[in-house]
């Protein structure tokens, strides 16, 4: 198994699980679908032939009960991964995160710490409609106790997902399958803690930054290439780590510029694109701002399935774009 | 056993059966129940008083039910309770003074003051938390059972939960979970036949909450939740199974609590179909009296020794509130220090 080198998000995902699975014998997953590539893609492909089904466990239809015994293994040694195909039906297993996962440390005085990872899989388009399509990483992100990471790049992929599974938080792992097909160059495996990552800046521009998580980064990257050809600098900030959010890179960045576009796959109302633009403004000097801040975000309804609703639903790197000139564009008011 | 019976507070009055149990290990139980009555009598008039603030939820009356399992079980073994814990703390050998540390919210108790009476740990004796989510710690220790089996050493998990946890999801997705992965846990329902103010019979179309192990084929047992006997009798069998790798089992306990759902009161004013004439009735039936009549009966015991066992047990209980009110509440760090295991 290669471990580093070109590969893809999908790729690198499976490479993630198989480094933990040869180098952590604590390490083992459990979830639906997992012996079968129509869940979960090629991400986990074959790892159950390779490493067994005692450590790679399909289930029954059971997301809490399933998710409640990841924090109860944990609490015991293991390092659990708890895998949902879709997010959307991970909301049955709300009180194993929610309630049990992220408080158990806080309210037993720090005695017990599940170390439970849980992966939440974002899947949507292609009509799914509204109950298999939902990127609901703002709503955990909001639970102190519940670690919650989002990859954006094929390195991200792999290492958060490591990073998440040793470490003795609980940690909610987002990836999202619009990203399965994006390529980068990974370097060799190094264990960190995950709380040395946060917010990174992935591209370097002076005139606007450009701010996303997990797939809205990578329309970040697009917009800000397209903006470059226009004469724009952008600035491209990935979030990585929206829970404990760190917004330090980000104001960093806006002092920069003096112009913030939020760019976020979730809703708009209390959502990651909000928090991003309330915490700039909490912590930046207001006569730096060149222009008022932007949001770009899904619309405050569920997922439509017809395709001409579809395309209107979803955020376009052209969408990034266009917000980007409308603000580079704006004469400050004096 | 007949569940029309159980549930029937005229019946199973009498003395239980000690078969050939020896009478020190009887007397060991005694002892812990006595300890618990006496504990949670002490946290009612905390609760009385104003002192204690927290939800408390005693567990008066229903002694023999966690004193039952817990004799079978030791410190490599992980339980989990829900909100009404405080006796299956105390039969596990949860630290006495930790216990009503924590009732008080303070830094020395068995979750340093940061859980109160419903959010309990003692896992250097096995008891590896409550929590007042119904049913919320029945995954978990499904969870504890799956890494006990992985580990292969014998440890088995046992979760205990009450009759109105068995209408929650979590509990049909934990039975079967459990059972179709084989995994050494024991299921303890404390069939107290209330679930808050409810009745069992406005909640469920039968009160007998194990048949639901049935459906989910795993092997139950119903018995007599006031005596400790026959539940010792009944976790005996079911843990020696869930050792042995043959999988889960369930306990069923009929048994009554003597005060309301939360606090010290009866609250025969304010249930459903819960009279003075019931909880009189059930008071008949008391587990520690039936156990104390037994030992008395075969001479294991004499009354000296009774009034000592409850004077030893009064006075554990003063001296640990008395040890408990002296301790200082948690430093204000812990309010954010105790968030994250690792640095942010």
């Amino acid at each position: 198994m290669r471990y580093h080198g070109r590969m893809s998000y999908c790729d690198a995902i499976r490479a993630g699980f198989h480094y933990l699975l040869a180098n952590h014998p604590e390490v083992f997953a459990i979830g639906q679908g997992l012996w079968s590539p129509w869940y979960v893609g090629n991400t986990m492909l074959g790892l159950d032939r390779e490493f067994g089904q005692d450590r790679i466990i399909d289930c029954p239809v059971s997301e809490l009960a399933t998710t409640g015994a990841g924090v109860g293994a944990s609490l015991f040694g293991y390092r659990p991964i708890v895998i949902h195909p879709r997010m959307d039906f991970m909301m049955l297993a709300s009180d194993a995160m929610v309630n049990q996962a992220a408080k158990w440390r806080h309210m037993l005085g720090g005695a017990a710490s599940p170390a439970v990872t849980v992966r939440g899989i974002i899947n949507r388009g292609g009509e799914q409609g509204a109950q298999h399509s939902q990127a609901l990483h703002s709503w955990y992100a909001h639970i102190p106790g519940l670690r919650v990471v989002m990859p954006a790049t094929p390195v991200d992929a792999r290492d958060l997902l490591i990073q998440a599974t040793l470490c003795n938080d609980p940690v909610l792992y987002i990836d999202d399958r619009w990203l399965y097909d994006v390529e980068g160059e990974l370097p060799e495996i190094e264990e960190r803690p995950l709380g040395m990552e946060g917010p990174r800046v992935l591209r370097e521009g002076r005139d606007v930054t450009l701010v996303g998580a997990g797939h809205a980064t990578q329309l970040c990257l697009e917009a800000a290439a397209t903006l470059a050809g226009k004469g724009v600098r952008a600035e491209v900030v990935d979030l990585r780590v929206l829970n404990p959010f760190d917004p330090a890179p980000v104001v960093a960045s806006v002092a920069k510029t003096g112009r913030l576009v939020a760019v976020d796959g979730g809703w708009r109302t209390c959502g990651m694109a909000g928090e991003v633009v309330a915490a700039v403004c909490e912590n930046l000097d207001p006569r730096r701002w060149r222009a008022a801040p932007r949001r770009l975000t899904l619309p405050d309804a569920p997922a439509p399935t017809s395709k001409p609703l579809e395309a209107a639903y979803y955020t376009t790197s052209g969408d990034v774009v266009s917000a980007a000139e409308e603000i580079v564009a704006a004469v400050p008011a004096e | 056993m007949d569940i029309a019976a159980l549930i029937d507070p005229a019946r199973f009055r009498a003395p239980v059966s000690p078969g050939n149990r020896p009478g020190d290990r009887l007397i060991g139980w005694l002892r812990r129940m006595l300890l618990i009555r006496a504990a949670e009598e002490a946290i009612g008039d905390l609760v009385l008083s104003g002192e204690a603030r927290c939800p408390c939820h005693l567990a008066i009356g229903q002694e023999a039910a966690a004193v039952g399992v817990a004799c079978h079980l030791d410190a490599r073994d992980r339980a989990f309770g829900a909100h009404r814990s405080h006796a299956q703390y105390l039969a596990m050998g949860g630290d006495l003074v930790a216990l009503m540390a924590e009732v008080l919210g303070k830094a020395t108790g068995c979750s340093r003051g940061m859980g109160g009476s419903m959010h309990l740990y003692a896992g250097e004796v096995g008891f590896h938390g409550s929590v007042p989510i119904v049913a919320g710690t029945v995954p978990v220790a499904v969870g504890a059972a799956l890494a006990a089996k992985k580990d292969g050493r014998g440890a088995v998990a046992v979760a205990f939960f009450g009759d109105g946890a068995a209408e929650e999801g979590g509990v049909q997705e934990s039975l079967n979970l459990a059972r179709v992965m084989k995994l050494p846990v024991l299921f303890v329902c404390e069939n107290n036949l209330y679930a808050s103010h409810m009745d069992i019979r406005l909640r469920q179309p039968s009160e007998r909450v194990s048949r639901y192990a049935e459906a989910h084929d795993i092997p139950a047992r119903l018995v007599d939740g006031n005596d400790v006997l026959a539940v010792a009798d009944a976790a005996e069998e079911l843990i020696a199974m869930a050792r042995r790798g043959d999988g889960p089992g369930f306990l069923e306990a009929i048994t009554y609590r003597w005060r309301g759902h939360v606090g010290p009161d009866e609250n025969v004013d304010v249930g459903l179909r819960r009279s003075v004439t019931d909880l009189e009735a059930w008071k008949e039936r008391d587990p520690i009296r039936r156990l104390a009549d037994a030992l008395l009966a075969r001479g294991d015991l004499d009354q000296p020794g009774l009034r000592a066992l409850r004077a030893d047990a009064a006075g554990l209980v003063e001296a640990a509130v008395a040890e408990a009110r002296r301790a200082p509440y948690p430093h204000a760090s812990s309010l954010l220090g105790l968030v994250y295991a690792e640095a942010r």
